[in-house]
This record gives structure tokens, sequence and C-alpha cells, in this order.
């Protein structure tokens, strides 16, 4: 039976085996290579996805468990490139082989929703899901710092957007699913 | 534009370039039914003057990246040495990976492949000289149709300009005129104090591809009709097949084909988790082979053998030990060992392959096209130039894609299955039929004189070796010098040295691993030169000093490091530097690192590492910065974690839970200065490797009075 979510803000439905991980769904029956297969058993971040705005690892998510959810993808973070965190990523010349980065910007990016300043340890807590073999955390933890301020301005005025943030108490500033004002504005996938 | 867009444009371009560098096409062929399409995009377009560029009436210049871009930067790199001298509109440039070609041999090693941190140092003078001669094609074009000479002409941002009437003419407006001229032969290159592109921090060029999920990488190749395989192998290194039954794995959904090729049992599905779902249901005899029983305990004691066997290959010998081992005041011994590793690159071992009459297309995120080549090829009875190799990025490299086994793998699943096919490893596959970094045990003795300066150096070397498989014509009178690199050409001033090696396989493949034998040499070397340096009482930095007073570019190196680390000034409570310093691959590095050491548990968290670099003419400043990260995170997380054990012939590890990763909470700061020169460039890729495990060894052995001589660091030890 067909399964149905949201993906990157179009329905999509997919008939395959229910117990069939996401990842291989996006990637093998969607061709939607972005996200990257890693370890299989969520050790490494590579696989990151936005399940409802919440940054899940798509290796062991079966896909019936996302039937009637928003699934978006590094493909879908912004329409050009314009995420926050993937400018901060390009203006710091964080990717080096690159392989795991849409792992590293689909965790940053959820951080960010949550925490729009997170602190140092706050960052480092948050990315420590993510192998990156080439070693580029450096930049990763200073450009999370810098899409934090271009950030700021702007999402402060989205604030009423982050409805789907669950930890209560929170900061309310962007949901993954929503990513950025200029990524809205430029017609973002949802 | 799709990716097999892409791909299409690359075999265009290539056959463009090809006719417009000899006259003929040479060297890569095209399916038939791209043939027609082929030649019209040849004339599109009209200028390319060599195998690197082509240039179009449109203005957009597409450069040939002829290395594997495995995250080391070359693409950025190798177009800033074109660009330099081509004088293009850095905006416009657009790259391409190069397909399996003679003209595309690493100048180097003479095969084309990337490796060994080659690719600036090999590509300097050829890739400039490329640049200069389109740069003075378009130029004679422009000459031409002003009726001036070529000095009244020059060139800036894509435009040729007439000096006197300040007219101009883009580099597509002489695209046509420029394509139908002789290639000049003797070309004159820019004076280094004319460089505005080298030497200058340029931003990545593939960053964009690389943050929102375009980049293609091997496991992303789609092709149509394309099906998944994985491979059941042996888990016993060097295990065959005895037999297998597929009935149950043929009835998962999705599995289409099972075959048996070389390396074991393919399982071909619709999808990859079909077939990993299939490969779960095979039921297969093994053939253990003749390393059932072995364990790494057993290896242990076949390298410490192999340390202690009179008939070593010598690697260096001066002056005497043995003279010097008598006369002196104070000798010390040590006995130092290094794991084996793998490489563990994010994206798994991987390949596509589409085998048909006449053909055989290959997609692979490899360092080895030309060996690629040569391999499809002969499995597959085609000629080499048959096979179209087709470089994708590479998620991570680190020497394992100088391997073959992943395209074997590919070439013969679509042979016998008649599909395109991508195969795709596990985690666990990937690291558990690995060619690791070679396992090595060092016995060394020294002698202080009674001012405490070493008068006299062995270190005898028992590890397998990479070269008597890879390249076994280097291995001479049983010297393999990948085995001894970082130790044989220890810079102290000693007057008595010996290094010798005694070539001892276990079982166990080896294979090249970033910065190869400097990897394990630094590591015993200069924690042994630090042993040499507290025996005596004196500075371990001071020490290093005085012995490298005639070896200035270490010298140059350790001065900086030590320097800017703060070196002798007080450190926070509780933290403690270690310094170490070596040449690898042309260029030196010193690497201060400032440790502290849990009294507790013994955990050992690295603050801060400052890094001095000599790397030569400085290409790219943010790349040599990155690089030198790079290499510091990935010899750190070796130290700190690294270690592949065997039992039973298996590897006991499988996944990041057991063979982990350093991770961004455990990041130090990393500070990277580089040493201003006008020395040729060297390699940057890998130096960065070798001193940070000794480093942050001798910091801890400064923290606890405890020498780690042994890797990985074991917490447990430093109670």
């Amino acid at each position: 039976m067909a399964i149905q979510f949201t993906l990157n803000g179009k329905a999509q439905s997919v008939d395959v085996d229910p117990k069939m991980p996401l990842l291989w769904v996006l990637r093998d029956t969607l061709n939607l290579t972005g996200t990257k297969f890693g370890c299989g058993m969520a050790l490494c971040g590579a696989c990151t996805v936005h399940i409802d705005g919440e940054a899940t690892r798509s290796c062991i998510t079966p896909v019936s468990g996302v039937a009637g959810k928003k699934v978006t993808t590094i493909e879908g973070l912004s329409a050009d490139v314009s995420h926050p965190v993937q400018r901060a990523w390009i203006e710091l010349d964080v990717p080096q082989c690159g392989y795991c980065q849409s792992g590293q910007i689909m965790s940053a990016a959820a951080l960010l929703a949550k925490k729009p300043q997170p602190t140092d340890a706050e960052v480092d807590d948050a990315m420590s899901g993510n192998i990156c073999r080439c070693g580029t955390y450096q930049r990763i933890r200073q450009a999370i710092q810098r899409a934090a301020e271009m950030h700021a301005a702007p999402m402060r005025q989205k604030a009423s957007l982050n409805k789907k943030t669950k930890e209560p108490g929170e900061t309310a500033a962007m949901t993954p699913d929503k990513p950025a004002a200029v990524g809205a504005a430029a017609g973002g996938a949802e | 534009m799709s990716s097999a867009t892409m791909r299409l444009d690359r075999r265009e371009f290539l056959k463009g370039a090809a006719a417009g560098a000899t006259g003929l096409v040479i060297g890569f062929y095209l399916p038939n039914r791209l043939e027609a399409r082929t030649v019209a995009a040849a004339a599109a377009v009209p200028f390319t003057p060599n195998a690197w560029i082509r240039i179009g009436t449109d203005d957009a210049v597409t450069l040939v990246i002829d290395k594997s871009e495995m995250g080391q930067g070359v693409v950025t790199s190798l177009s800033m040495l074109i660009a330099e001298e081509l004088e293009c509109d850095w905006k416009k440039i657009r790259t391409v990976f190069a397909p399996a070609a003679k003209e595309y041999a690493n100048p180097i090693f003479g095969m084309q492949g990337t490796g060994g941190s080659t690719s600036v140092r090999g590509m300097w003078t050829p890739l400039r000289k490329a640049g200069a001669q389109a740069r003075e094609m378009l130029i004679a074009a422009a000459a031409e149709k002003w009726s001036v000479d070529k000095a009244m002409c020059r060139v800036e941002n894509s435009q040729v300009i007439h000096t006197q009437t300040k007219e101009r003419l883009s580099y597509g407006n002489l695209a046509e005129a420029a394509g139908k001229l002789p290639v000049p032969n003797d070309v004159k290159l820019k004076d280094p104090k004319q460089f505005r592109i080298v030497g200058k921090a340029m931003k990545r060029l593939d960053s964009k591809d690389k943050t929102c999920g375009r980049a293609e990488f091997g496991i992303d190749v789609r092709q149509p009709g394309m099906l998944h395989a994985v491979v059941a192998r042996c888990p016993v290194i060097g295990g065959k097949v005895a037999s297998f039954n597929a009935d149950k794995a043929k009835t998962v959904r999705g599995v289409k084909q099972v075959v048996q090729i070389s390396s074991g049992v393919a399982v071909v599905a619709d999808n990859t988790w079909e077939a990993m779902q299939g490969r779960d249901a095979l039921e297969i005899k093994w053939e253990e082979g003749p390393n059932a029983s072995l364990t790494s305990a057993a290896i242990g004691k076949m390298l410490e053998e192999g340390a202690s066997k009179p008939d070593a290959a010598v690697a260096r010998k001066e002056g005497d030990v043995t003279t010097g081992l008598a006369s002196a005041a104070k000798k010390i011994e040590a006995v130092y060992q290094a794991p084996f590793l793998a490489h563990a690159t994010m994206e798994p071992m991987n390949c596509t392959a589409h085998v048909r009459a006449g053909g055989c297309d290959v997609w692979a995120p490899t360092q080895f096209q030309g060996v690629n080549q040569m391999m499809a090829a002969k499995i597959t009875g085609l000629k080499p130039e048959q096979v179209n190799i087709h470089t994708t990025y590479l998620g991570g490299g680190f020497g394992r894609r100088a391997e073959q086994d992943f395209v074997i793998e590919a070439v013969e699943i679509s042979q016998a299955a008649g599909v395109s096919v991508q195969v795709t490893w596990s985690r666990e596959d990937d690291i558990q039929h690995d060619f690791y970094r070679p396992a090595s045990y060092s016995r060394f003795e020294a002698e202080l004189d009674a001012e405490g300066w070493p008068v006299a150096w062995s270190n005898r070397i028992a590890c397998p070796s990479i070269m008597s498989r890879f390249f076994p014509g280097s291995v001479k009178n049983g010297l393999d010098e990948s085995s001894v690199e970082g130790a044989a050409d220890l810079p102290y001033a000693i007057p008595n040295i010996l290094v010798d090696y005694q070539l001892t396989e276990t079982g166990i493949p080896v294979g090249f691993w970033r910065s190869v034998g400097h990897s394990q040499n630094a590591f015993f070397s200069e924690c042994f030169v630090d042993e040499l340096a507290a025996e005596s009482g004196k500075d371990p930095y001071e020490f290093r000093r005085r012995l490298l007073q005639k070896a200035p570019r270490h010298l140059g190196v350790l001065e900086l490091a030590a320097t800017k680390a703060g070196w002798g000034e007080a450190l926070p409570a509780g933290r403690y530097r270690g310094i170490a310093v070596l040449s690898s691959f042309g260029s030196y590095v010193a690497e201060v690192a400032e440790v502290s050491v849990d009294k507790k548990t013994g955990e050992v968290q690295v603050h801060r590492v400052v890094c001095a670099v000599d790397c030569g003419r400085t290409v790219n400043p943010l790349t040599i910065e990155a690089q030198m990260q790079s290499g510091i995170v990935f010899g750190l997380t070796a130290a700190l974690k690294g270690a592949i054990t065997i039992n039973k012939g298996r590897v006991e590890q499988g996944n990041f839970d057991d063979y982990q990763m350093l991770r961004v909470n455990e990041m130090p700061k990393i500070e990277v200065h580089i040493v201003p020169s006008d020395q040729p460039s060297s390699g940057i890729g890998e130096p960065g490797t070798p001193p940070i495990a000794p480093a942050v060894c001798n910091a801890i052995f400064a923290a606890t009075r405890k020498r780690i001589r042994q890797l990985p660091i074991r917490p447990e030890e430093l109670v």
C-alpha cells in the first residue's frame, strides 16, 4: 500500500516495503541523492533530514514512520542555496570532500530553528552526532555562529512561524521547514 | 542541468579538447549513439588549445580537472593555476573532471591518478603553460583582427585590450579565430611577482554544489535502468566462496539476480536496501583460507620477531652505531607500536558500471583512473580505449580510493548481470574489507654523550609492505621505502645512525593511508627524540632546535610553531604542551599540542593545536589552512581512537560505534601559520597528519610523566 507524506513541500506517494528506511526511499526510489548513506545505524549523521522540523536520521527511520508527516531534505532546505546555514557554509569555505555536509547543514538548521543564538557548548552538543572525516569542525562551528548572526535580524520578525518546535520554553525563531525569511521569499520548498 | 547532461558534456568536451591538441581524436571512446551530438558539440566549442581548456563563443571557460577532488581542494587550486596565466574571469569558470586518457597522466607517477600530495606539485608547470598557451593564442587572434603587433595587446578578465585604442575583444569573440591558430610550444610564464590569483585566499569553487546536495558523488550516480548491488564477502580476510544457495535471497522483494564474482556473491536488486535484505538471506559456505585462525596477538609477535631478525634491509646507515653505542655515557631503549587502521571515508566504497558489447562505462569516486581503465579492460576483454572512466566527486579518499576492488566488483557484476549496476558497500563492508594502514613495530636504541647529546640512533622497523603489492618493482633488496619514510629521513644531527627494515607480511592487506609511512614513523621517531630530551634533562623544543641547525626548513617551522604557541610560557592549570616536527611530501610541518589529562579517568583532552607549515610557495592559503586542520583531525582521531584488531582472521570492528571518529565536541582549536616561501610549492593534503600523534603523546608525557609507546592512547594507562 502506498505511503503518503509531504516531501519538500509537495505531496509524495511511494509504494515500497514499509520497513524500508526513508534514506533509501529518498535516494534510490525518488533519486533525491543529497541525503547521504554513511553508517546505516544513526552513528554518523550523514543521512539527517527534518521530519516535522526535527533533525532525524533517515537511515533508521522506516518509511512507514513518516506517513502523513512533513519531510525536508537538503534539496528542500531552500530553493536557491539561500538558507543562512548554506550561505554561511559557502562564505566560510566549510566543505572539503562535502559528503557529510548535507547532514551537517540539516543538523545545524534544526539547531538554529530552536536556538537562534546557540552557545558554543550548544553547538557542540547539537552537532556531535555528525561525523566529518575531513575534520571541518572548526569551520562548522564558525559557520553556525555566522548563520546565527545573518539570521538574527530578519528572523526576529518571523518568530511566530515556529509552531512545530516540540521543546517547551525555547525561544522560537526559525523552523527547518520555514528555514529563512530569504528562503521563503525566494520560493523555498515549503 | 541534470547530472546525465553534465556527463555528456564531459565526453563531448574531451573529444573536442583532444582533437584541438593533436588534430586527432585520441585517448577515449564514445558510444556510437553519442557520436553525432559529440561532433556538433565540439564544433560549438571552437577553442580547445590543450587538454585542460575549452572556451566557447559565449565566453564560458571550462577547465578540465584531471585530479580527483576528495576534499583537498584541487578543483579550486588547479583552476587557480590555469586562470593565473589565462587571465580569465574567475566568476565564469566551470569545471569538469577528466576522463581516463593518456594526456592526463600524473607527471610525478606516470599514471593517471591522485595521491602522494602531488597535484599542485605535479601540475604547477603544465597547467600554467596550458593557460599561457591559450592566452597567447587569444592575443594572436586579436592582433590579427586589429592588424597590430601582439605587443600592442594586453589581457584582463577574459578580454584582450588594444593598448592604444582601448578597444576590447572578449575571449568568446576571439574563440573561433584562436581555435584556428597553431598551438605555441614556447610560451612565457608570468613572473610570480605578477600573480594576482596564485597566493590569494580564493574560495572553493565547489562549495555551492556541496551545500545543497547537488554535488555528484559516486554513490549518487543514477543511470537509466540501473540496478543496485551489494556483495557478500568472506568475513575472514583472504577467504573464498565454497558454495552458496540463493533460493531464499531470490524471494526477497526487489531482488533481480544473484551472481558470483571474484570477491564473493553479489545480490542485484531494484534498490540498495532490497539488495541488502537479499544478501542477509543468502546461505554461503566459506572456504576461510590461511588466515582462519589469525589474531592480533599473533601479528604482534610476527612484527616483534621481524624487528629482531639479523638480515634487515638497511634504509640508512651513517657512521657506526655499534661504536657509538659503546662509547656513550647513557643508553636508552624503547619499543613503539602502531596498529592497523581503516580509512573510513564518509562515502563508503561504491562504483557504477555498465558493460556492453563493444564498450564499458565506469562511474567511480576513484583516485586511480589509469589503472581503473586497464582493470576494466582486462575483465571485459575490451580495449582500454573502449572503457570510459567517469570520475565523480569523492566522499573522502585518504588513499583508499587508489585501490581497484570496488571498481572490479562493479564491472564484474555488470558483466555477469548484463545491466548497468551500482555496487554499494555498507559501513561494515567498508571497515572490514579495507587495505589497512600497516601495523608497525619499531625498536629504538640510542646513546647520549656526557652532555646529553645523542651520538647514536638505531631504529629497527618491521611492518607489512604496501609497495610489494602495489608497485612490486619499487621494492629493492627487501626495502619498501614507504615503510621507513619519516624514519630513515630523520633530520637531527646525530653522528651514527642506523635505520633498517624487515618486510613482514601478516596476511592482512595493507594500503596507502593519508601520509603513509610517515603516519606511524613520525609517532615513533618524534616521541623517541622527546625521550632523549627528557633523559638529558633538556627542554624538548630546545633539544630539537640545537639538533636541527643544519635543517633550516625543519627549524623554521619548529621555531614558528613554538613561538606562536607561546612555548615556555605559563599555561592554565592542568594543561601541558608537546611538540613534534616532520617533513613529508616536500613540506615541513611542526605542531604544538596543548592537552590535559583527567587524573581520575585518564581521559585526554586536546585543547589547542598550533601548526606551522612550510609548503613552499603558497597557492591558496584558505586551502592550506583547511588541509592542516583536516590532517590534524585525521591523525588525532587515529591517536585517540584508532585500532583495527583481528580475531580468527576477521576484523573485529564494523561501524562508528567500535571504530570511532573524532567529533566536533572533541575538536581542539587549531591555528595554522604559513611560512612565507618562494620555494616550489609542495604537498598539503597529507603533511598535517604525521606530527599530531607525537605532539599529543609528548604533551601527555609532560602532564603525566608516562610515555605512550603504543597507539591508540589508552586512558586507563594514564591513571
